[in-house]
């Protein structure tokens, strides 16, 4: 069957299984763009290129599939290299699609053209430049391929203008063998051996904790992570990655560990005799100042991409493989130990973790008549939510404080931009997401600064009926930076004020095709959430209007030890 | 990246102590050359110098030899990082004495009557070759060792250098003798 490139990608994305892709049509990805006409798959016409790459990842957390996106050429791919750098960071399946000069144009400086292969070397696990319009099958299953095993991550396939508009016998390659991929050969089952020295220090450990990264949900293994805490009695502390691999309702859950982890996460790591890393990374905002951390841990480090070993902290015993695998292999080991226990005793460590618990639980100052506290907000939302609603969250005091106070009871219903921290992901995140799951409530908890970097796409939202709820915690600061020059730079406030009114973002709201909610003092929250979760026609975005002085606590300072926790000032005299 | 003439110029010495040869076979794709380098900036390892040709008959895949300062990064990171590129296909790892290393030098020296004997005569102690000649210069060609090429580079410097290139050194592993 003979058919244009632009009809063979469209096809191969129709082969790969895509139900709908997020982008913004131009010049040279024009030939692309006519083919989707009759193409099943839902094209969502967004506002700004960077919004289609995190509505792509939105949908791509929550659904575990791969998200799509399609860009023209210069503008338009560049404007999506943050949602490309996101995706790289926080391991998410994301496949870009932009439009490129033609090929006898490239590298003359032509129209709308930019070396977008180059621009994303190092943000993307690898891209393409078509240059045969036979390669388009090849390399569209190529991109899948390697966008969604291995350690997941964005890729990024440049498609000319003339290469589209010629003719190919179509083809679908048959099997992995025929993506020309001679040097990719991701790892998954963990080395037998290995696992059954992490199953003998699991054995030997007093204090152990089971530190879980995003890892654990990449590979689809809460299940096997459950079963491995059940049968351990082993605590469990999920990081900012990781929020509902684990349900936070359990008993062995201690939370979040980190910057702004709860005290009892970031302590437990700080003693124990042995972290068993499943999928984490030791991310300098989970371990503090490096050299301090842990010191007395023993290190199972668990992690699909071999270079995760050793990277920051040495591991004792360093598995590469599938979180899932390798966890399933570990209960075997533990199963084939008959004679000798599985764990020692742990109730002295439980004893330990419950008093940290009790002294040392999350805390805040009550509103005491005066302004919303950001954090009542978040409880509030979350006790009038379903248990599973997705909770999407920008960058910022407010991720913090989603993180913190939302119960996640199952996988995949918390969508965060980590690694990256990239302000103004909620808004179109929360789209995607909701595209993904259209059976969900999806809530984005947002702060004031990001909703103004993304908020346009509540146009997408309503032309296209996506009907997410957006609440802005509005404390008119960029409240972290604020919190920062508060704590660290003596109240000198340098570039933070924002407004509480301008924008007006009830108006804004209803400018954009949604309901517009305010939220004025700490009696208007309970009704206005009541209110919000009433409409399930149309975006809605709610106006809380919160204590500008209130701040994120925990906080580990940047670069001090994790010893050093600051609480909340009310909890100092106990430390 | 420190472009090995560089800093021998400088220095007049061997590369880094401690240094390691990765001999990276890669797919013979546009852009390979960028992604390894690229890597390398991006992750703060420092390459001491680079070799790059095409190794097999039909042009599919490409040797790159890469001489690593290992002070800036654990051999170990480098390597798996360098295994992530999807278009690097093997890596082997050739320690300095488990290798044999060559390296080949272009000189181009100013010589009047009374050096360009001298020169010659040079040359041909280090059993290198003239490979050019004009009324006042001579171009002199020295491939050995790599430590060779820093002595005979660091006798020239009685002389005027007008331009010197070295490749880089290339290696492969030494034979067993049994």
């Amino acid at each position: 069957m003979k058919m244009t490139g632009a009809q063979a990608l469209i096809k191969s994305l129709e082969m790969q299984g895509v139900d709908v892709m997020f982008g913004l049509p131009g010049g040279a990805i024009l030939p692309v763009y006519d083919p989707i006409i009759d193409s099943s798959i839902r094209h969502i016409l967004v506002r700004h290129e960077q919004g289609a790459g995190h509505m792509a990842e939105g949908y791509a957390m929550v659904t575990g599939r791969p998200g799509v996106a399609m860009v023209t050429s210069g503008p338009g791919a560049t404007n999506i290299v943050t949602p490309l750098a996101n995706a790289y960071m926080d391991s998410t399946p994301l496949i870009v699609v932009s439009g490129q000069v033609a090929t006898p144009s490239i590298g003359t400086d032509a129209f709308q053209e930019c070396d977008i292969t180059g621009v994303t070397m190092g943000i993307t696990k690898h891209n393409w430049l078509i240059k045969n319009v036979e390669d388009i099958p090849r390399v569209v299953a190529a991109a899948f391929h390697v966008a969604t095993t291995g350690r997941p991550g964005p890729v990024l396939i440049d498609l000319p203008k003339d290469i589209s508009n010629q003719t190919m016998e179509w083809y679908w390659p048959s099997s992995v063998d025929e993506l020309d991929l001679p040097g990719y050969h991701p790892v998954i089952f963990g080395d037998p051996v290995l696992v059954g020295q992490a199953a003998e220090l699991i054995a030997q450990a007093h204090r152990p904790v089971l530190y879980v990264g995003g890892g654990v949900l990449k590979a689809r293994a809460a299940e096997a992570l459950r079963a491995l805490a059940d049968r351990t009695g082993i605590p469990v502390v999920t990081t900012l990655m990781a929020r509902g691999a684990f349900p936070d309702s359990h008993p062995q859950a201690l939370g979040m560990p980190g910057m702004h982890g709860h005290y009892t996460a970031v302590t437990a790591m700080q003693r124990s005799d042995l972290l068993i890393n499943l999928g984490a990374r030791f991310d300098d905002r989970v371990t503090g100042r490096i050299s301090t951390f842990a010191p007395e841990a023993k290190i199972i480090h668990v992690d699909i991409d071999p270079a995760e070993l050793g990277k920051v902290r040495r591991p004792d015993v360093g598995i590469a493989g599938d979180c899932r695998r390798v966890i399933e292999e570990l209960l075997l080991a533990m199963d084939a130990r008959s004679d000798e226990p599985v764990v020692q005793d742990l109730a002295p460590w439980w004893r330990q973790l419950h008093d940290w618990q009790d002294r040392f639980p999350l805390h805040y100052a009550d509103a005491d008549g005066g302004a919303i506290k950001p954090q009542n907000v978040v409880e509030q939302l979350r006790d009038a939510a379903p248990v599973d609603t997705v909770v999407v969250a920008g960058v910022g005091q407010h991720q913090m404080w989603a993180s913190q106070y939302w119960n996640f009871e199952y996988p995949y219903t918390w969508v965060n931009s980590g690694g990256a921290g990239t302000m103004g992901f909620a808004v179109p995140a929360a789209i995607g997401a909701k595209v993904g799951r259209p059976d969900r409530t999806v809530w984005a908890i947002d702060g004031d600064g990001c909703f103004q970097m993304t908020a346009q796409e509540l146009v997408t939202a309503s032309s296209e009926q996506i009907p997410v709820k957006i609440a802005i915690l509005n404390n008119a600061y960029l409240g972290m930076v604020r919190q920062w020059q508060e704590m660290f730079y003596e109240e000198r406030y340098s570039e933070v004020y924002l407004s509480p009114d301008l924008p007006d973002y009830v108006k804004w709201a209803e400018a954009m095709g949604c309901v517009g909610i305010r939220a004025e003092s700490p009696e208007d929250v309970g009704p206005v959430i009541e209110k919000a979760n009433a409409i399930d026609d149309r975006p809605v975005v709610v106006d809380f209007r919160t204590d500008a002085f209130e701040k994120v606590f925990p906080m580990v300072p940047a670069g001090a030890s994790n010893d050093d926790i600051v609480v909340h000032p009310d909890q100092a005299a106990q430390q | 990246m420190t472009p090995a003439h560089l800093s021998a110029l400088e220095g007049g010495k061997s590369p880094a102590p401690r240094h390691h040869i990765l001999s990276v076979l890669v797919e013979n794709k546009a852009g390979v050359l960028a992604r390894v380098a690229g890597l390398f900036s991006r992750r703060g390892f420092n390459i001491y110098s680079l070799a790059v040709a095409p190794t097999d008959e039909d042009g599919r895949f490409s040797r790159i030899t890469i001489v690593v300062d290992v002070e800036s990064a654990p051999l170990e990171q480098v390597i798996m990082q360098l295994d992530k590129l999807v278009n690097v296909v093997s890596i082997g790892e050739l320690s300095p004495a488990e290798a044999v290393e060559r390296e080949l030098a272009l000189v181009t020296v100013a010589v009047g009557p009374t050096e360009r004997s001298q020169v010659i005569q040079l040359v041909g102690v280090f059993k290198g070759e003239v490979v050019g000649v004009g009324a006042d210069r001579l171009t002199v060609m020295l491939a050995g060792r790599p430590e060779k090429i820093d002595d005979f580079e660091g006798l020239l410097e009685h002389y005027t250098v007008v331009e010197l290139q070295r490749t880089g050194r290339i290696a492969l592993p030494k034979l067993e003798r049994h």
